[in-house]
């Protein structure tokens, strides 16, 4: 063999190569993943000391009622969003999909612009549109309801109104992820079933549907995902209200820990929310992949 | 035959009816930050564009910070996307062309940190920031930002593609491991890098909730946080206010038409459903 290496000095390259990277990494995640865990025992403020103070603030997140207004909050945020959001996506992507040439890519950035925009642009454009004085859209609520409805500040209405500008601002990412399964499905195995006589429906439950499931899956873990992490159009929209109707875990995070000054029980909820996530993206993941195998 | 064209025409134009109602409230805050306040919020003010009134984007842009804001988002998104990008080719380079003590333990750290959400990590890498004393700075924005695991998992598995043989003749003539990276893996993988360039580019021009945090003062603030301010200062004035979110969205906007296909790519590579 030519490739005759020392040894050494093959690893002190590649040391150096890793290092940039290890060193970040190691600063500013692996030292607060550490830190978050030892905060979460501590009555520790934002800045400062604080002592040693085992289970209490765990002890008083469980018995924490907003604790448990958050939860529901977030389970409640989820079910308003994930499905809807990948059952749109799916249907937007089939659409689009059967387009061709510049009609697609036209179609496509209609779609999916509205995922580039930073947050806060996305919360004042539906601010204005939703506007219980002047929006758009107002009269296609009293259209509904008969009357206009302040919708960030009614409890009913405020989390069904962050899912759908939620859905709005996401769901171009979606699409993309369809798309491209919708492409890796290879052409013969619809000409084959075409050839068989198979329906355009059939085609659909027997061919594209079972062998885009992984593609599914995949959009349903990462919006569950994504979806428990809300913060910052609930923060920019209602702030959590009306009566708390809107609190989630994040930002009971942000009011303990720079607002209330109480570093160590925002770490404990961090860590809870931490492991919540990691749980339920396991199960889920496993979960989708027992339903893929079934069929 | 011509049943089915018919079929093809008007499942094109109800798709691109559907794309007109998604893009529409973009195009009504168009629309309306054209318009004079006035016009804004009265009655009769209908649909379509009916006034050329720049008057709110003067407003907005040299009676608020928003320069400032450009700047610092400009400036700290172009480093965390350089930083990001050298950093995870050189790591992902290692982890698939060499060997080395803990290499295994390295990559399975980078996937699990994958698991991590990093909003969970806000309050002790405040007062980290604090400790070093980056609150209110650029270094502040940046430093938690530059760990994107993805970027190294999606550069390894373009590497591990890369075949042998280009890397033997390279080691014949003499050529090290920098050579290799910087003369064949990384001009091999140009495509991926300005796709994942982009929206690494996008991801942290967007950030929203660590910039929040970190930033308090309002001409350090970036753009996503800085236009929330504009609020407060302006009451219940919808053009200005619509005036500064298109400004605030103008470059990503542009980024992204510009460069539409790399994005698409970018998001399907980066999310595994298409390698």
């Amino acid at each position: 063999m030519a490739m005759i290496r020392n040894k050494p000095r093959h690893r002190l390259i590649a040391f150096t190569l890793i290092i940039p990277f290890v060193a970040i990494f190691a600063l500013v995640f692996a030292y607060p993943v550490i830190e978050v865990v030892r905060m979460s025992f501590t009555d520790a403020p934002l800045i400062g000391g604080g002592n040693w103070v085992g289970l209490d603030n765990y002890k008083r997140l469980f018995s924490d009622n907003l604790f448990y207004t958050s939860m529901k909050n977030n389970g409640y945020f989820v079910l308003l969003t994930v499905l809807p959001t990948t059952i749109i996506a799916l249907v937007i992507s089939l659409a689009v999909n059967r387009l061709s040439g510049r009609m697609q890519a036209l179609a496509l950035v209609m779609f999916f612009t509205p995922y580039v925009l930073p947050v806060s642009v996305v919360t004042q454009i539906w601010a204005w549109m939703l506007d219980f004085q002047f929006g758009i859209l107002q009269p296609v609520i009293e259209a509904v309801t008969g009357k206009p409805v302040p919708v960030f500040k009614n409890p009913y209405w405020v989390m069904p109104s962050v899912a759908v500008v939620t859905i709005w601002w996401t769901n171009g990412f979606n699409v993309l992820l369809f798309i491209a399964g919708l492409r890796n499905i290879p052409e013969d195995l619809y000409e084959a079933a075409r050839l068989d006589g198979a329906t355009r429906r059939q085609l659909f439950f027997k061919v594209t549907w079972p062998l885009l499931w992984p593609v599914t899956a995949l959009v349903l873990t990462l919006q569950l995902i994504l979806q428990l992490k809300i913060f910052d159009q609930i923060y920019l929209l209602s702030d959590g209200g009306p009566f708390n109707s809107s609190y989630v875990l994040l930002l009971m995070v942000y009011r303990e820990a720079f607002q209330l000054n109480h570093g160590g029980y925002a770490a404990a909820i961090s860590l809870v929310l931490f492991l919540l996530i990691v749980v339920i993206s396991v199960l889920q993941f496993q979960l989708l992949r027992m339903g893929g195998r079934d069929k | 035959m011509l049943r089915k064209r018919i079929e093809n025409l008007s499942l094109t134009c109800f798709t691109l009816v559907a794309g007109l109602i998604w893009i529409f409230p973009l195009y009504w805050a168009l629309v309306t930050s054209l318009r004079s306040e006035n016009r804004v919020v009265s009655d009769g003010a209908g649909f379509w564009p009916d006034e050329f009134n720049l008057s709110s984007y003067a407003d907005a842009l040299f009676n608020t910070s928003l320069m400032d804001w450009y700047i610092n988002s400009i400036g700290t998104s172009l480093i965390i996307t350089a930083v990001v990008l050298v950093t995870g080719m050189m790591c992902a380079y290692a982890l698939s062309q060499m060997q080395f003590p803990g290499r295994r333990l390295l990559y399975g750290i980078v996937l699990a940190s994958f698991m991590v959400p990093a909003q969970a990590l806000v309050v002790p890498q405040f007062i980290l920031m604090n400790e070093l004393d980056l609150i209110n700075r650029w270094g502040g924005i940046i430093l938690p930002q530059l760990v994107v695991p993805v970027v190294i998992i999606v550069y390894k598995q373009f590497f591990d593609a890369v075949p042998k043989e280009m890397k033997e003749a390279v080691v014949l003539d003499g050529g090290g491991d920098y050579t290799l990276l910087f003369k064949v893996f990384l001009p091999l993988n140009w495509g991926i890098t300005t796709a994942l360039g982009i929206i690494t580019f996008i991801m942290s021009w967007n950030a929203f909730l660590w910039p929040f945090l970190v930033i308090t003062s309002e001409d350090m603030m970036t753009i996503p946080v800085g236009i929330t301010q504009v609020n407060d200062a302006f009451g219940v004035a919808y053009a200005r206010i619509m005036s500064v979110a298109l400004l605030a969205a103008a470059p990503v906007v542009i980024a992204y038409l510009i460069f539409q296909k790399r994005v698409t790519e970018a998001v399907m590579i980066s999310s595994g459903v298409k390698g």
